[in-house]
C-alpha cells in the first residue's frame, strides 16, 4: 500500500475541519477588516479601523465584558456548590435516589429561552407570582427594573437552568472515583466533613477543573437569558458582551465591527481561559 | 375627485355585507361581520386565480401581532388560489437582520418580507416596486397621503400598505369625564381634570391617579403605561414624548438633525426636557413599569391596569374589543403638547402652546426583488389588506392592524360593526383625522443605517429612565454617537436620506 493513501483517508476530516472551524475563523477575521454594514454591504479592506475604534472609543464593550465576567464567574461558582452539593446528596445511598437524579436534571432539558419567558413572567413586578407571594412579607422587590437587583435575577434564571449541567459532571465524577480511599478513611475513623475535605475533594479536583472550565466557557456566551429577561437593561446594567455583539452585528447591522468585537472577544476568552484552567491546576491540584 | 372616491368606498364597505356576507362569510368567519367587499382583491376575485404548484414564502413578525393576520390570511389566501404559502414567524428585534443577511447575500429565501416602515432605506434597494396595476387600484387610492408617503421612497412605493400607525393619547374617560372625579382632583389639586393638554398635566393627572385603587374594583391602578423597555421600541415612546418640545413649527428644515449642517438636534433643551420627563414618569408607571415592552403595555391600559397611556393603536383597540373590562370607558386624543417650544434657530424657549403629531413608522411589508413568484406576493399583499380583511383585521387589537385608509375614518365603521360608543367612535377618527391634516407632523426617521440612530436612542435613554445618567449626559451621549455614525456612513448619504423625511415634515412632498 502507497503510504501517501493515508492523505487520501485524512482529506475527508480535514475538510469538514476547515470548513466548519477554520474557514470562519478566517472569514470573521477578514470581515473584521472591512466596514460591512447595512447601507455598505461588502468585504471592503479598511484596514485596523474597527479595532482602532473598539480600543479608543468603545466603553461599552469594556464595561459590559467586566459585567460578563463578574455574571460568569458568580453564577459558575453558585453552580459548582450547588451541584456539588446535590451530586454528593444523591451519590449516598438516600431514598427516591434515581427519581432526584432524574428531577434535577429537568431544568437543563427544558428549553433556555421558553424556561427565561416563564421566570420572566414570575418576576413580572406587578402581574408575576414571585412578588404576589412576597408581597404576604411586605417586599417587592424591582426584579427586573432595579439595575443591581436585575443582576442578580439574571444569575437567578442562569443558574437555576445549568446547575443541572454541573450536577451531571461531578456525579459522573463521584461515581468514578475509586472506594479504596473511603475505606481507608473510614477504618481511620475520619468524620463525614473530613472525609469529604481530605478525600472526596481532592479527589474530584481534575473533574471539578473540567466541570468549571467547561461551564465558564458556557456562561461566557450568556445571551438568551439577557435578551428575553431584561435586554440589556434597565440602562446597560445587565448587558454582555454576547449581547452587546448581537446588538451591534445583526441589530444595527454593523457586520464589520461586531466581527472586530468577535474576534478581539475569542482572544480574550482563550488567554483567560487558559490562565484561570493553569490557576485551577495549580490551586486544586497541588498536592 | 378624491373625496367622491372615499364617499362611494365608504358607502361599498359600510353597505356590502348585504350583498356579499352569505356567499364568503360561510367560508371564512373571519369576515362575517361584512361578507366580502368588492375590489380589486376581493375574495370573489382572488378565487378566480389559479396558483396551484406555486409557494409563497413568508417571513413575518411572531403571533400574534401581524404574525395572525399574516398567517390568518395565507391560509384564505390558499384556500382561494391553491396556492403554498409558507410563513416564517420571527421576533421584531431580529425581522431587519433575517431579511437583510440574505438580500446583502444575493438570495430570496422569502419572497414576502415583513418589518418596519422605516426599514425602507436600506432595503429599498432589495425590494419590488409596487407595480402599476396595483398602484391604479381604488383601494389604493383610497391610502392617505402620509400613508402613502411612508411606504414611498422619492415617489415610488416600495411597502405595500397594510398598517397605518401614529402615536396618540389614550386615557380612561370613566375617570377623566367622571364629574365625582373632576371634583375631587380639584379639591385635592386645584386643577381641573381634564383631556391633558401638556405633558405637564399629564404627569400631575398621572401622579395623583397613581397607586390606588380609583375605578373601585379591589386592585390598584397607576398612571401611565409606556413602552419604555430598552430596545423594544421605546425610542419611538421617546419621540412620543419629544415632539411638543422640540418640533417647531417656525423652524423647517428638521427634527432629529438640522439638515443643512447635518448636527444631532437630538441634546438641545427640547429633548432634554422630554426625557426629563420622562425620568419622572418612571414615579407613576406601574410596578415594573419600567421594563414594559409593546405587549406589556396593551395589556396594561387594554386590561384597565393605568389611567393614561400612549403609543400605536393597539392598547386603544384591545380596551375596545368585547372581552375588555373596559369597553367604552376609554377615550383618544391627540398626544399632549407642551406650554413652550424649542426655537433651535434662535436658541430659545418660544413661550406658546405647541402640539405635534408623531405619524411613527409601523408595519410595513414589501416583495423581494429577486422574487420568482412577485405577482402571487403583490396578490396576497392585495388581498391582505383588501376591504373585508382590513375591516375584520382592524377590529381585533392584537393583530396590530391599524388605520391607513380614508375610509377608515368613518366612525360608522367602528359603531356598527364593533359596537364602539358613538361618542367614541367619534373622538377616535377625529384624533386620527387631525393627525392627518396636521401641519406640524413628525415622520419617522428613515436615513441609512437607522438602526444604528435608534439604537442610540434606545440606549441612551434607557441610562436616563435606569438613573445611570442626567437626561443631558444621556443624549449628550445620544448626539456624540449619532455624530460617529454620520461621519462613518457618511454625511452626503444620510442627508440625503434625511431631505426626503424633511419634505414630508416640512409639508412640501
Amino acid at each position: 500500500m502507497n503510504f501517501k493513501h493515508k492523505y487520501f483517508f485524512l482529506f475527508p476530516g480535514l475538510f469538514v475541519l476547515i470548513g466548519i472551524l477554520i474557514f470562519p475563523i478566517i472569514f470573521v477575521v477578514r470581515l473584521s477588516l472591512s466596514g460591512w454594514n447595512s447601507y455598505n454591504p461588502g468585504l471592503d479592506y479598511i484596514g485596523l479601523e474597527n479595532y482602532i475604534r473598539l480600543f479608543t472609543d468603545d466603553p461599552r464593550f469594556w464595561e459590559s465584558f467586566f459585567r460578563l465576567s463578574f455574571l460568569s464567574v458568580t453564577t459558575v461558582i453558585l453552580q459548582y456548590v450547588i451541584g456539588f452539593a446535590l451530586a454528593h446528596m444523591v451519590w449516598k445511598d438516600i431514598k427516591f435516589k434515581r427519581f432526584f437524579r432524574v428531577l434535577f436534571l429537568v431544568p437543563m432539558m427544558t428549553t433556555p429561552v421558553i424556561m427565561t419567558v416563564i421566570w420572566r413572567t414570575f418576576f413580572h413586578e406587578s402581574l408575576g407570582p414571585v412578588n404576589d407571594l412576597l408581597s404576604v412579607f411586605g417586599v417587592a422587590p424591582k426584579w427586573l427594573t432595579d439595575p443591581v437587583i436585575a443582576k442578580f435575577t439574571v444569575i437567578i434564571v442562569e443558574v437555576w437552568q445549568w446547575t443541572p449541567f454541573m450536577f451531571l459532571l461531578l456525579l459522573a465524577g463521584l461515581l468514578s472515583l475509586p472506594k479504596e480511599p473511603f475505606l481507608a478513611a473510614a477504618i481511620d475513623g475520619a468524620s463525614p466533613i473530613r472525609k469529604f475535605i481530605y478525600v472526596t475533594f481532592p479527589l474530584m479536583a481534575p473533574i471539578s477543573i473540567g466541570a468549571i472550565i467547561i461551564r465558564l466557557i458556557e456562561a461566557s456566551k450568556i445571551m438568551d437569558t439577557v435578551y428575553v429577561l431584561t435586554s440589556g437593561g434597565p440602562g446597560t446594567s445587565t448587558e454582555t458582551s454576547s449581547f452587546y455583539i448581537f446588538i451591534k452585528g445583526l441589530r444595527e447591522f454593523q457586520m464589520g465591527y461586531a466581527a472586530s468585537m468577535s474576534f478581539t472577544y475569542l482572544i480574550i476568552m482563550i488567554i483567560s481561559l487558559t490562565i484561570i484552567a493553569k490557576v485551577l491546576t495549580k490551586v486544586l491540584l497541588k498536592e | 375627485m378624491k373625496t367622491c372616491l372615499t364617499a362611494i368606498i365608504s358607502s361599498l364597505m359600510i353597505f356590502s355585507p348585504m350583498a356579499y356576507a352569505d356567499k364568503w362569510s360561510d367560508q371564512f368567519p373571519h369576515i362575517k361581520a361584512t361578507g366580502d367587499i368588492p375590489g380589486d382583491c376581493s375574495y370573489e376575485k382572488m378565487s378566480k386565480k389559479n396558483y396551484k404548484g406555486k409557494t409563497l414564502k413568508i417571513n413575518t413578525h411572531a403571533i400574534p401581532v401581524m404574525g395572525e393576520p399574516t398567517a390568518l390570511h395565507a391560509e384564505q389566501f390558499e384556500k382561494l388560489t391553491g396556492a403554498k404559502v409558507e410563513v416564517t414567524h420571527t421576533p421584531a428585534g431580529d425581522l431587519y437582520s433575517k431579511a437583510m443577511v440574505p438580500f446583502q447575500a444575493g438570495q430570496a429565501p422569502y419572497d414576502v418580507v415583513f418589518g418596519f416602515s422605516n426599514f425602507i432605506n436600506d432595503w429599498k434597494r432589495y425590494l419590488a416596486p409596487v407595480p402599476k396595476k396595483y398602484m391604479n387600484s381604488p383601494e389604493m387610492k383610497d391610502v392617505t397621503k402620509s400613508h402613502m408617503g411612508v411606504s414611498s421612497w422619492d415617489g415610488t412605493m416600495y411597502q405595500y400598505p397594510v398598517d397605518g400607525d401614529r402615536h396618540y393619547l389614550k386615557y380612561r374617560k370613566d375617570v377623566i369625564d367622571n364629574p365625582e372625579m373632576q371634583k375631587k382632583y380639584k379639591a385635592d389639586t386645584g386643577n381641573e381634570l381634564r383631556v391633558p393638554r401638556t405633558w405637564k398635566e399629564y404627569a400631575q393627572m398621572a401622579k395623583y391617579f397613581n397607586d390606588w385603587d380609583w375605578d373601585g374594583d379591589g386592585e390598584k391602578e397607576y398612571g401611565s403605561a409606556e413602552v419604555m423597555k430598552k430596545d423594544d421600541l421605546m425610542f419611538a415612546a421617546f419621540f412620543s414624548r419629544s415632539v411638543a418640545y422640540a418640533k417647531n413649527p417656525r423652524t423647517p428644515g428638521g427634527f432629529f438633525f438640522d439638515l443643512e449642517t447635518m448636527k444631532p438636534n437630538i441634546n438641545n433643551p427640547g429633548f432634554v426636557e422630554a426625557l426629563t420627563d420622562w425620568v419622572e414618569a418612571t414615579k407613576y408607571v406601574p410596578p415594573g413599569g419600567t421594563n414594559f415592552g409593546l405587549g406589556d403595555e396593551i395589556g396594561s391600559f387594554g386590561g384597565g391596569q393605568t389611567l393614561f397611556s400612549f403609543s400605536w393603536d393597539d392598547a386603544f383597540i384591545a380596551a375596545m374589543q368585547d372581552d375588555s373590562p373596559i369597553k367604552n370607558k376609554v377615550g383618544a386624543a391627540p398626544l399632549p403638547g407642551a406650554d413652550r417650544v424649542w426655537n433651535r434657530v434662535s436658541n430659545s424657549w418660544e413661550n406658546q402652546y405647541n402640539q405635534a403629531p408623531y405619524i411613527v413608522w409601523g408595519w410595513a411589508v414589501g416583495v423581494a426583488k429577486k422574487s420568482k413568484v412577485k405577482d402571487m406576493a403583490f396578490d396576497y399583499l392585495c388581498f391582505f389588506s383588501n376591504g373585508a380583511n382590513h375591516q375584520a383585521d382592524l377590529a381585533i387589537g392584537r393583530f396590530g392592524v391599524n388605520p391607513f385608509k380614508n375610509s377608515d375614518f368613518d366612525p360608522n365603521i367602528y359603531i356598527n360593526s364593533m359596537g364602539w360608543d358613538p361618542e367614541i367612535a367619534n373622538s377616535y377618527t377625529q384624533t386620527l383625522l387631525d393627525m392627518e391634516k396636521s401641519n406640524n407632523r413628525v415622520f419617522p426617521l428613515r436615513v441609512p443605517g437607522v438602526f444604528e440612530f435608534t439604537s442610540a436612542v434606545a440606549t441612551g435613554t434607557s441610562k436616563a429612565l435606569a438613573g445611570q445618567l442626567s437626561p443631558q449626559e444621556a443624549l449628550d451621549e445620544v448626539a456624540k454617537e449619532w455624530e460617529a455614525i454620520v461621519s462613518r456612513v457618511g454625511k452626503k448619504a444620510v442627508q440625503d436620506a434625511y431631505a426626503v423625511g424633511v419634505k414630508m415634515e416640512d409639508n412640501k412632498l
